[in-house]
């Protein structure tokens, strides 16, 4: 209840908005969630939200250094995911093999460059802040943001729902019935880079992964089909992050871990039960 | 598209030559296949078959030659053709229903939101023809082999083209089930073009008028001439003594010179 309260609280706005943004993401999260879970690219979508790194580094020093008032991190976020989506996509698309190293090496170099740029902009940056969330720094531009974002991503991802469910499940038979596979494969990871970006104030650019995975993941053990599957992970990742926030703010915990951890204990919790009782059957 | 040329060639693929990183695969392909035929492709693995199946789809590019699909590229006649691939490729964990896999067939006929009524209609009407009517809610991962098998010729049938091409649909069902896909396949062969690649001869006889060997060089016979022999020597590995006897009729047999 005291949590409750606290959300009416005009003293203390950012949990307000932080709530907020966490209910609208949790849309983007449950839909796209549940593609990448479908579809296996998880360790695609973690490179591609580590990349954000090198965007916030560099809206850092653009705003600090350069004196870019209109670019700062949030716009960097977007630009370097995006970018990181299309060349990871395509890197997936025409590496032969070893897809996976070099994923890993663009991972990498995207977290580089951002702590690069962190180091050279003056004034002390706190870069775990970003990489594990900090629900402080959210402001109300950040909330108007999210809630573009989400409605661009809920909006694309209804639009193509069959086209993004033919591709994900037989990429070779969609291609043949005349869909451009290669597009609505780097269209979804460019969805997927926004859709991370969205709660990268509140849960951080390392845990954002587990967010995007693990209510899809829960939703697959209960789920007849796709939507249905995208409307349980939406109502899980909307149950994990309010009892985050609510066990965090009561505790006096950092928002972001809270939230992990509840949603990772939900998950090892139902592929127990789920084990459990197909053995016994 | 003028209907003669439908109604005599299905396929037709000329001198066709194809390497993949400079080992060739198929050379100098010459084959002609008649619409409302059905024919299987046999072959030892390796030999080619998949890449014949690929080329004829057009998702590969021939070095040499060219193919006609009924009467146009294999890019443009893509849609008009029933793809069933096999099903044990599949991710057995994805959530998608079986009425979502049938509407799958029709996905060239929408660009964005939901399928008309005609493509839910045509989905039910394939599931009805293919006896899965009762199963198009529940998982494609929940239902047998057999059943999944039918799902992926009703969504072929519902892309309502003229020829269906199956890859290998006996490997991983049981006989019961194969004896009733052959049985859908000769009523579908009354109205499309049937055509199956298979490494499986055993049954082919039954069913297929005409078989098409293939490795890395390409011959067809009418299944009356397949003998123990023809067999043997295709799994032997050297498909040139099969060259050496043959002696098929004109209109069955597609040979250097006659095209």
């Amino acid at each position: 209840m005291e949590f409750l309260n606290a959300l009416t609280d005009p003293a203390i706005p950012f949990l307000r908005y932080a709530f907020a943004a966490g209910i609208l993401a949790s849309l983007s999260f449950g839909i796209i969630g549940t593609y990448v879970v479908a579809r296996r690219i998880t360790y695609i979508a973690g490179a591609i939200a580590h990349c954000v790194l090198g965007g916030i580094g560099a809206g850092l020093y653009c705003e600090h250094k350069l004196g870019i008032t209109w670019f700062g991190p949030l716009s960097g976020a977007i630009v370097a995911a995006l970018l990181a989506a299309i060349i990871i996509g395509l890197v997936s698309l025409h590496a032969n093999q070893r897809e996976d190293t070099a994923i890993g090496a663009l991972w990498a170099i995207g977290m580089a460059i951002g702590l690069l740029f962190i180091a050279k902009t003056p004034g002390y940056i706190e870069p775990m802040s970003y990489l594990f969330g900090n629900i402080l720094l959210i402001s109300e531009f950040d909330l108007w943001m999210v809630l573009v974002l989400d409605a661009l991503v809920v909006g694309i991802a209804t639009l193509f729902y069959h086209k993004f469910l033919a591709v994900c499940f037989d990429e070779e038979y969609a291609r043949l019935r005349g869909v451009r596979t290669d597009l609505y494969y780097l269209l979804l990871l460019c969805l997927t880079a926004l859709t991370v970006v969205l709660l990268v104030r509140v849960v951080g650019i390392v845990m954002v992964i587990a967010l995007l995975t693990l209510p899809a993941a829960v939703a697959s053990n209960f789920a007849k089909g796709l939507w249905q599957m995208m409307v349980l992970a939406t109502l899980f990742c909307i149950a994990f992050i309010g009892s985050g926030l609510a066990i965090s703010y009561n505790n006096d915990l950092p928002s972001g871990p809270t939230i992990i951890v509840i949603a990772g204990l939900v998950y090892l919790g139902a592929t127990g039960l789920r084990q459990f009782s197909s053995r016994k059957n | 598209m003028p209907a003669a040329s439908t109604q005599e060639t299905a396929i037709r693929i000329r001198n066709l030559d194809f390497a993949y990183n400079g080992t060739p695969i198929l050379e100098d392909v010459i084959l002609e296949i008649m619409a409302r035929d059905s024919l299987c492709i046999v072959g030892p693995n390796g030999g080619g078959k998949t890449t014949l199946l690929k080329l004829i789809l057009g998702l590969l590019k021939p070095n040499r030659g060219e193919i006609e699909v009924l009467g146009q590229t294999p890019e443009k006649s893509r849609l008009r053709i029933g793809y069933v691939p096999q099903y044990a490729r599949y991710d057995p964990q994805f959530p998608v229903t079986v009425l979502d896999v049938v509407l799958m067939g029709r996905l060239d006929r929408i660009f964005c939101g939901a399928y008309a009524k005609a493509d839910h209609e045509a989905a039910q009407a394939a599931l009805a023809e293919m006896d899965l009517t009762d199963l198009a809610g529940r998982l494609f991962a929940e239902i047998s082999g057999g059943q999944r098998q039918r799902v992926l010729i009703a969504r072929a049938l519902a892309a309502e083209g003229e020829l269906l091409i199956l890859d290998e649909p006996t490997a991983n069902i049981d006989a019961a089930s194969e004896e009733h896909l052959f049985e859908i396949l000769a009523k579908l062969n009354e109205r499309l073009t049937v055509m199956l690649v298979t490494h499986d001869v055993g049954f082919a006889s039954k069913f297929f008028k005409s078989i098409v060997c293939v490795n890395r060089q390409v011959v067809l016979h009418p299944t009356s001439e397949l003998t123990g022999e023809l067999i043997r020597n295709m799994y032997g590995g050297d498909i040139r003594m099969i060259r050496h006897d043959h002696r098929c009729s004109p209109e069955g047999h597609c040979n250097h010179g006659i095209s």
